[in-house]
């Protein structure tokens, strides 16, 4: 897009940043115009990654096609293959074992952990702290261990299946979970002495990049960022899915709509999961952890909606099905294309120092948009 | 919330020649492009209705005829509707944006006009999202044909 870049006829200077860009965490391609150091104008410049995943699920059976989601939000993998596995579930009509179930929201709240925490740390380092970077990885490579026992994949995990789970929990898992527990809990008060409460962080984050409720509506922004803005908009609440609704949990909910609230909505999020895990833990029930399901699976004719929470909010897998034993039709509804959206709008009138803050409090996760 | 019946009932009123199909968890409601901005704007501002948020656009190629699915929510009331807009002319798909209504639809529809070449009429910014500007043909069609990227397995 180099002939975009200059100085317009109103003396406004377009610049890109990115798709190579350490605050981009990615491939994303912004083209900005400033007037001064103020933005007038954020046009993001997709396809850097796009994989065509939707059209690729075509030609995949029902098995096939959740191997492909792990690559899209590659931090909410597990919650990925979770949104596929119901949408499958939902057109077979198969009832799954509860210690699957029990299985399932453990992981998949142990990936909201290590979601945020990622996040947290590259947060504080897009504006300038580099320490909660390193404390961030030191507790997040304790979740990675306890997927890799369990999944046999640090990352792109592949473990929800329909029918349930691919394997049964790994032996150490109660344990290295409560170990996890124990230390996250007793680091966790360091995150807010490190970050929360530090002045300087909060002069970056307060009053920027505003959003308000009527607006995250109309962008259909989802998850933190809606939450943020004071709009309700946890799937987990709002259409419970595998057991939520019997899961004592609050929905973090902030009305700032600005870059602190989004980073409390999610700090807040944390100690949540914590919550949700320290109910599970102890009361895995025995018994199967897949259901009995045909080797080939072939959905009969018609259309399947499936809705998540990810760690960046909804997850939408629309299947339409022919009856065949691949589908017609995929769609990804993912949470981070709809927040991009509303990045323009958010950041016109700031200043481009915080165009930085603003993408960091969205966590974007550009395989996940560009699917 | 309302039921189906009463969303129904509202939606025939705006637009008569709708089909409704209540056998999914969600009323589906489909109608012709050229009913489908009226029917928008109803969903949108009637006082009962409030179909504020657009959470899933995306095109449907149905070999004879190609659509436009929109799953709208309330979040005053929190009914859902899916939306199934058809458009016959496969050769040159045009249908209204709703890009005023849901701001959200902006870059969901530059998404649909790029994968499956429906042109959406007074779009403020219609152009190609993922793929290049000189990308030949529509990649989400089932005619499509790429000999060089291979995208079927």
């Amino acid at each position: 897009m180099l002939e975009e870049i200059g100085t317009t006829e109103q003396g406004d200077l377009v610049i890109n940043i990115g798709p190579q860009h350490p605050s981009t965490h990615g491939v994303l391609h912004l083209v900005i115009t400033l007037n001064g150091e103020t933005i007038k104008k954020v046009e993001p410049h997709l396809g850097y990654i796009h994989r065509s995943i939707e059209k690729m699920c075509e030609s995949l059976t029902y098995r096939q096609f959740i191997y492909s989601t792990s690559r899209m939000d590659y931090l909410s993998a597990h919650i990925n293959n979770h949104g596929c596995a119901l949408a499958v579930e939902q057109g077979l009509g198969i009832e799954i074992p509860p210690r699957a179930r029990a299985i399932r929201v453990l992981l998949s709240e142990l990936t909201r952990l290590a979601s945020h925490q990622l996040w947290w740390g590259a947060m504080a380092m897009d504006v300038g702290a580099i320490t909660p970077f390193f404390h961030a990885f030191r507790e997040r490579e304790m979740i990675n261990d306890i997927m890799e026992e369990t999944c046999g994949a640090r990352l792109t995990m592949n473990y929800m299946v329909p029918g349930g789970v691919m394997f049964d929990l790994h032996p150490n898992f109660v344990t290295r979970t409560k170990d996890f527990l124990r230390f996250f809990r007793s680091k966790f008060n360091e995150y807010d002495e490190l970050v929360t409460n530090n002045i300087i962080f909060q002069e970056r984050m307060k009053g920027v990049g505003v959003l308000s409720s009527a607006d995250a509506i109309s962008y259909g922004c989802t998850g933190p960022v809606a939450r943020a803005s004071g709009v309700s908009s946890d799937i987990r609440k709002i259409a419970p899915y595998e057991g939520y609704d019997q899961l004592q949990f609050a929905e973090a909910i902030q009305s700032g709509g600005d870059c602190f609230a989004r980073y409390l909505v999610r700090m807040q999020e944390m100690r949540e999961s914590l919550a949700i895990i320290d109910q599970l833990i102890d009361t895995i029930p025995d018994g199967e952890f897949q259901a009995k399901t045909k080797a080939v699976l072939k959905l009969p004719k018609g259309e399947y909606y499936s809705r998540v929470e990810t760690a960046r909010g909804e997850f939408g897998v629309y299947i339409i099905s022919e009856g065949a034993t691949t589908p017609y039709r995929m769609k990804f509804r993912s949470p981070g294309f709809s927040n991009l959206s509303a990045l323009d709008h958010m950041s016109r009138g700031s200043k481009i120092g915080d165009l930085v803050a603003i993408m960091g409090s969205l966590d974007l996760v550009i395989p996940d948009i560009d699917r | 919330m309302m039921s189906h019946e009463e969303i129904k009932s509202l939606i025939l009123n705006y637009s008569p020649e709708a089909v409704c199909d209540e056998s999914g968890p969600w009323l589906q409601v489909s109608i012709q492009s050229t009913d489908w901005l009226p029917l928008a704007e109803a969903l949108r501002n009637h006082s009962q209705l409030q179909f504020d948020y657009l959470f899933c656009l995306t095109g449907v190629d149905w070999k004879t005829h190609l659509s436009v699915v929109y799953h709208l929510t309330s979040k005053v009331f929190g009914h859902t509707v899916v939306v199934k807009v058809k458009i016959d002319d496969r050769i040159n798909p045009v249908v209204e944006t709703v890009s005023n209504i849901w701001r959200t639809a902006e870059l969901h529809e530059r998404e649909a006009y790029d994968l499956f070449g429906i042109r959406f009429n007074s779009h403020p910014d219609l152009r190609r999202l993922f793929l290049t500007d000189e990308w030949v043909g529509w990649p989400l069609r089932k005619d499509y044909e790429d000999p060089i990227n291979m995208i079927k397995l």
